[in-house]
């Protein structure tokens, strides 16, 4: 390179080695991926999906998806959206053999044969055949190469909040987020560029240059403001409901809340609809305007300006001044709209071909680049005469028009009309506090701009109070878009979206295969569905499809902008993937003591202490300790709610299936939840601690869902009562054996435990180990016990002190997995085991622990006939003898040849020598005596008997003190 | 190359009038045998066996928006038969059936892709349920079974076996498992429809329903009345809303489910992945995509709008099932507005009104379904009201008798 480039992003001179597709280039600080290529003379960087065509960077912001590259092991990466580093080592994608030289290229030779969703029309016949030809299809499809060796490495996330948030730092976003921030209102100014200023960073708002730069000069003074933060290289990606926007900047995802949006979002540069039109070397006019301003890149040495509007003509003027010789502006209209251009442009010697528009390209030389290009005079809308002239080029610029960017305010409600004096779409419609200003508001003449600019930051702060003015709104006369910029040609590949490889006759023929809406246009043709996900194809599609349908543009309209406005890493949303765990505070005594630790709900718990491959011995050892001795269970994770007020009592009355009108103070009761299906759908412990005072537990995982529902009906009923989920503030054990008693004495205690003193299901308060505690003489495990609550910061120390205490009896911990075992001996039912969706209280045998005289709980009419009906199947208790197999839980229970139940809970009980269990099965058989079959795992079926409940302690003696 | 594509190239004017796969625009008439609300996958496939097996042809579909448009769009398309309860297996097994036929039965490519289904269990309970459904599928002749985690690192090498601190313990591998280009099912079906005479009035809304003593004579839209002899209700997302049009109100509660998708890159996942403990499903499509699906929003609405809570979620355990997807790149989020029941099983057959025919309640899961509810859907019409034997089990009045089909087990975040 003979002089060193100079651009706006260039930050220094030493060069940047790099490769690509293998070879060594070197570009310089400040560069971009593909701008550095750019500057090494290397405009192919992509493949195209379908066809495998070459080709470049088409407007070099991002926009479109010719840069999409494979980055090391990320694939689908920008490369005009990369920054260049030194050592970086990117490829092409999506070919066979090489970028230059893809194998897959003759692919385009048989686009004839593939005419829109040529798919649907063939690989099925005969049948059978498809299985074949789809594992053929799906590896062509497909652009980069996914490493599952690798992950993306650190992300996070962060809140921001302020009063408004502007997104977009050119003209329009500036000038909005100075008014907001001058009157008082905290700025936050979001800019997906690495640059602030916009399009006045690079192109030529008048005929003489200058004014862009002056005005920029100006709107600088965001970057002191002290209300004002700007993040750069940050790219808003969506809006959703109430102003809850997700900023991506390098690797962290910014979760913004904002009272107010100003989306000053611009609009995207359109191409033109010709044949050839992808050829490396054709780009967008702001490309070329920032290839040159931005990175001191010479485009060309020879360039033809195609152009729809004064923009493009302006463009032609850059380039030229910047020493790139113009053959011609080709305009497709009769005239510019301001008469000073043609002055400019025959100064520079650039000849101006009004009434003309480039009907062909074509390329050559290894990268397929533009040679030439063939132009035409327009006769009609997308029609050409026959005088034909070819002009060498190895740069063509073009502009069609533009399009808001209409992503983020559509997300935000906006609706797009097309108006045809202006020939393009207009946004209305969105939502209350988003302003839109600037281009996507179409406006586009610099100072208006401005203007539009302060007038949405004065709505904006209006809406938060503030006492301003909001001027009228600003009108802008500029007429910048081309109508019909397509222009079909016999041999095709008049390319409307890039991404999807789609020609002209594709949409057209998409609409005469009968897909006539938009929506089934783009869903038959792919039209819009790729990475830049229609941000190019979108208007000339509307304008197609209008046409072939006899519809107006406004009528047809573009497919739905769904979130992420550009493409985000998985790795943005994911965060950290941090998936906490809760564990109770006697985690690590669990550890320590050898605890194999399974997830339960959201937390995590012992199962049983020893080694998985141990485990039945395990489990059966410390059940059998639990009713010979003395065992500790920690169930902290029990769900805990506190009640408080005068209409506790009624609450718990019309919730649970209990009543608990008469319940004592100082006495617990079993309660469960019915939903409004008559579903029980948890259950628990009630306490009365006093009479306006209960503390109620739920299951581990459905606590949640519990609160939620009782302050979700208490939100309906305004009961006077609080309601508190203290689940995370209690810790609990359940001591448990004939030897509870003891330890509990061993251990101190201020309450009387004596058999009359603390009768079972009472409740009480006082000291355990000199720790405030609360007391139930439950008995889920069957065995004489007590559930011991304590505040959770003397959870460790209530373990420690009842293991200690009990040695002397040889306690031991015991697992859920053990306690799973022991409720079964007893039979006690754990709701979402032995329970499912549908399981009402007299079909579990609950019949009992629902109220007949209350007047009403949530799902009593539907409890009460079901207890009429005759119910078609019912919770039954089974044995088998010892020595028969244990069948798992899950296997069916069999009817003749149907299927009429399931086991739900199995074992093996030690105590009793048996094999025992629950299951679901018809309820001709819930007498004890008559026999079930079970499927077994092998097929067989195997026979077992139905008894009643429980299995252990008929007598219902082992709950007591034991003489 | 497959010879039939030869003609397109070698023929000029492609394509011919009757290549269209849809026709265009029809004048509504005033009068129709059968009228079907709802132009998704449901509402055509009616029409179709209607048209097919019974000679009904004098039927109208008529769809507010587009064809297919609704929640037929949006879906993730996940196919499978490895349900819970007997009714539900027979039901959905008869539907993958129809499925793997539909191509050749249409001549027109739905891409019906068998790619085997695996539904993770990172807890021993969700092992027995596992086992409970693979019994159940296996005893009406499905293929299902509970497998190791040896058997499920071969089938999906690349996948964390221990994400988010819940080891995988097992898998419910279903080899039915399958998915299929779910705008082409909805298609497939609207062209042979409408080749037999069905028409298909898109931009047509259904505003009212003509109920005279007790039986359905009409309806009426948006553009003008229509006479009926019955009516079909097929609207998913509407059924209590169109329902309450009918004069009658369906145990239905609509909750947003949202879904998303990656851009494409080649094929490195064949099954389609689901763990309900993570709220979260995987599949890679044709097109190289990855789409990934989650339980429902968690509040009821009437509202297709994405959030950014779930997306964070979703995609956070996707990483942990799939650390090395943090690399991928996101194309799109979307949601439907589902109808979902208190059994998760859909609501088929007669209503209230006579001659006014349910199909609703097809909430997060009954893309699958398409096939066999249009098929004993257009017998229950043809047959008068006579309700077929495998749709009895799913009729309205069994939230009255308490004999609800439970599917919650089986549905969650595998759809
Ligand atoms: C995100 C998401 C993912 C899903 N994933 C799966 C999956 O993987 N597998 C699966 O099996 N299922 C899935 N489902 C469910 C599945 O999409 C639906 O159950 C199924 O598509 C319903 O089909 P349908 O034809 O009844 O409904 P739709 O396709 O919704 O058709 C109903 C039609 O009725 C029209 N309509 C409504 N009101 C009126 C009116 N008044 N007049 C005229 N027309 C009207 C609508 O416009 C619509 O087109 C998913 C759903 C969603 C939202």
């Amino acid at each position: 390179m003979s002089k060193q480039r100079q651009g706006l992003l260039i930050t220094g001179d030493a060069p940047v080695q790099f490769t690509f597709e293998g070879q060594r280039f070197s570009g310089l600080p400040g560069d971009t991926l593909a701008s550095a290529l750019l500057a090494n003379g290397q405009w192919l960087q992509s493949r195209s999906f379908k066809y495998h065509r070459p080709r470049g960077p088409l407007s070099l912001s991002g926009q479109d998806a010719n840069t999409l590259v494979q980055l090391g092991p990320e694939p689908n990466v920008l490369a005009d959206r990369t920054p260049l580093s030194e050592g970086l080592s990117a490829s092409g994608q999506n070919y066979v053999g090489s970028l230059a030289k893809d194998g897959d290229s003759r692919l385009g030779f048989f686009g004839r044969f593939m005419p829109v969703g040529f798919y649907y029309r063939a690989f099925y016949k005969p049948r059978g055949i498809w299985d074949r030809w789809e594992k053929v299809i799906r590896k062509k499809a497909g652009l980069g190469v996914l490493d599952t060796q690798r992950e993306a490495g650190y992300h996070d996330k962060q809140y921001l909040f302020c009063d408004i948030a502007v997104v977009g730092a050119g003209p329009a976003g500036l000038a909005a987020a100075l008014r907001a921030a001058d009157a008082g209102a905290s700025v936050l100014l979001i800019e997906q560029d690495p640059y602030i200023g916009g399009s006045l960073a690079w192109h030529r708002y008048d005929v003489q240059g200058g004014a862009a730069a002056a005005m920029l000069a100006d709107l600088r003074r965001v970057e002191a403001h002290p209300r004002i933060r700007t993040l750069t290289d940050a790219t808003c990606n969506a809006w959703f409901a109430d102003h809850y926007l997700p900023v991506i900047q390098g690797t962290r995802l910014y979760k913004v809340r904002a009272k107010q949006t100003v989306l000053a979002s611009g609009a995207l540069e359109q191409h033109v609809v010709f044949h050839n039109n992808d050829l490396p070397g054709i780009v967008l006019c702001s490309a070329a305007e920032r290839m040159l301003a931005l990175y001191g890149i010479t485009p060309g040495n020879k360039a033809l300006v195609l152009a729809g509007n004064d923009q493009s003509c302006r463009s032609a003027l850059t380039l030229a001044d910047a020493g790139v010789q113009v053959s011609a502006v080709v305009d497709m209209r009769a005239s510019p709209d301001d008469p000073a251009l043609l002055q400019a442009l025959s100064e520079r010697a650039i000849r101006y071909i009004p009434g003309h528009t480039v009907y062909s390209a074509r390329g050559s030389g290894s990268q397929g680049r533009i040679s030439q290009a063939e132009i035409r005079p327009i006769t009609a809308p997308g029609e050409v005469g026959n005088t034909a002239e070819t002009i060498d080029c190895d740069l063509l610029c073009m502009s069609s028009g533009y399009m808001p960017a209409w992503q983020l305010p559509c997300q935000a409600g906006a609706k797009l009309s097309y108006q045809d004096e202006v020939a393009g779409f207009r946004l209305s419609g969105q939502a209350a506090g988003v302003h839109l200003a600037g281009s996507v508001n179409n406006i586009f003449t610099a100072e208006a701009v401005v203007k539009d600019g302060e007038r949405a930051a004065a709505a904006a702060l209006a809406a938060l109070g503030y006492d301003v003015d909001v001027p009228e709104s600003v009108s802008c006369a500029l007429r910048p878009n081309y109508d019909w910029p397509m222009f079909a040609h016999p041999k095709g590949k008049e390319f409307v979206d890039f991404d999807e490889d789609l020609q002209l006759r594709d949409i057209v023929n998409a609409t005469r295969m009968g897909y006539r809406d938009i929506q089934l246009v783009k869903r038959f043709s792919t039209v819009g569905m790729g990475p830049s996900q229609g941000r190019h194809s979108a208007l000339p599609t509307a304008r197609l499809v209008a046409k072939a349908t006899g519809r107006t543009i406004s009528e047809t309209g573009v497919t739905t902008a769904r979130p992420p406005f550009a493409p985000e890493k998985v790795a943005h949303n994911a965060g950290r993937v941090l998936h906490p765990y809760r564990q109770t505070p006697m985690h690590h005594r669990h550890l320590e003591a050898g605890a194999h630790m399974v997830p339960v709900g959201d937390w995590q718990r012992p199962a049983y202490y020893g080694q998985p491959d141990q485990a039945r011995h395990c489990i059966e050892s410390e059940a059998m300790h639990v009713r010979n001795a003395v065992g500790l269970i920690d169930v902290g994770t029990l769900g805990k709610i506190e009640l408080r007020g005068p209409d506790a009592a009624e609450l718990l009355n019309r919730l649970y299936t209990a009543s608990f009108d008469n319940m004592e103070i100082g006495s617990t009761r079993y309660a469960i939840m019915t939903n409004e299906h008559g579903v029980v759908i948890d259950d628990g412990v009630a306490c009365r601690l006093g009479e306006t005072h209960f503390y109620i537990t739920a299951t581990t995982s459905g606590v949640t869902r519990v609160y939620r529902a009782m302050t979700q009906w208490n939100a309906q009923w305004r009961l006077d009562v609080d309601i508190l989920n203290v689940t995370g503030a209690f810790a609990a054990v359940n001591l448990a054996g004939p030897l509870s008693h003891k330890v509990l004495a061993a251990a101190g205690t201020d309450v009387d435990i004596s058999a009359a003193g603390f009768p079972y299901l009472a409740y009480r308060e006082g000291q355990v180990a000199g720790i405030s505690a609360r007391l139930m003489r439950v008995g889920f495990v069957g065995e004489l016990g007590y559930e011991i609550h304590v505040p959770a910061r003397y959870g460790e120390a209530l373990w420690d002190a009842l293991i200690k205490a009990g040695r002397a009896f040889g306690i031991k911990p015991f697992g859920v997995d053990t306690q799973r075992l022991l409720r079964l001996e007893k039979g006690h039912l754990i709701v979402g085991q032995d329970t499912d969706g549908m399981s009402h209280p007299g079909e579990l045998n609950l019949n009992w622990a629902v109220d007949r005289k209350k007047p009403f709980f949530v799902g009593q009419r539907s409890v009460a006939i079901m207890k009429r009906e005759q119910t078609q199947r019912h919770l039954v208790a089974f044995e088998l003898p010892a020595g028969s197999e244990t069948p798992a839980e899950g296997l069916l229970v069999l009817e003749g040849a149907e299927v009429s139940g399931k086991i739900t809970s199995c074992a093996y009980s030690p105590t009793l020598d048996k094999v025992i269990g629950l299951a679901w099965a018809s309820s001709a058989h819930k007498k004890p005596g008559s026999q079930i079959v079970i499927k077994s795992a092998g097929g067989e079926p195997l026979t077992a008997t139905v008894v009643k409940l429980p299995f252990y302690d008929k007598a219902l003696s082992r709950q007591e003190i034991q003489a | 190359m497959p010879f039939s594509l030869l003609k397109y190239g070698l023929r000029k004017d492609y394509p011919f009038e009757e290549d269209a796969d849809i026709p265009s625009a029809h004048k509504l008439r005033d009068s129709y045998d059968v009228v079907i609300i709802g132009g998704g996958g449901h509402g055509v496939a009616t029409a179709y066996y209607l048209a097919k097996y019974h000679g009904i042809t004098n039927v109208a579909i008529l769809e507010k928006g587009y064809l297919g448009g609704g929640n037929t769009a949006r879906n993730t398309a996940v196919i499978r038969s490895n349900y819970l309860t007997p009714e539900g297996v027979r039901f959905y097994g008869a539907s993958v059936e129809l499925f793997q036929g539909l191509s050749n039965e249409f001549d027109f490519n739905i891409m019906y892709s068998r790619r085997g289904q695996l539904t993770l269990a990172h807890t021993e309970s969700a092992v027995s349920a596992f086992r409970q459904r693979a019994e159940i599928n296996t005893h009406y002749g499905g293929k299902s079974a509970l497998i190791g985690p040896d058997e499920i690192r071969k089938l999906v090498p690349c996948l964390n076996m221990n994400p988010a601190h819940m080891p995988v313990l097992a898998g419910l591998w279903h080899i039915d498992g399958a998915t299929a280009r779910h705008d082409a099912v909805a298609w497939g079906f609207a062209k042979g429809a409408t080749q037999r005479g069905v028409e298909l009035h898109q931009l047509t809304e259904v505003t009212g329903v003509d109920v005279e003593n007790g039986k359905v004579t009409g309806v009426q839209t948006n553009r003008g009345k229509v006479r009926c002899g019955c009516v079909v209700q097929a609207v998913a997302g509407h059924s209590a809303l169109m329902a309450e049009k009918a004069g009658f109100r369906l145990p239905i509660t609509v909750y947003p489910l949202q879904a998303m998708v990656t851009q494409p890159v080649k094929p490195f996942i064949d099954p389609l992945v689901s763990s309900p403990a993570l709220h979260c499903y995987v599949q890679q499509t044709g097109r190289g995509e990855i789409v990934l699906g989650s339980g429902s929003d968690p509040y009821p609405l009437y509202n297709t709008r994405s959030t950014l809570p779930l997306k964070e979620s979703l995609l956070s355990n996707a990483v942990a099932l799939f650390p090395f997807m943090s690399q991928l790149r996101m194309l799109r989020q979307w949601a439907g507005i589902t109808d979902i029941t208190s059994d998760y099983s859909p609501i088929m057959g007669l209503s209230p009104v006579q001659g006014y025919y349910l199909d609703a309640g097809w909430g997060t899961w009954g893309f699958k379904s398409t096939p066999i509810c249009g098929k004993t859907m257009a017998e229950l019409v043809a047959g008068g009201g006579t309700v077929p034997d495998l749709i009895k089990p799913f009729s309205l009045e069994r939230f009255e008798r308490f004999a609800q089909i439970n599917e919650m087990g089986a549905t969650a975040a595998s759809h």
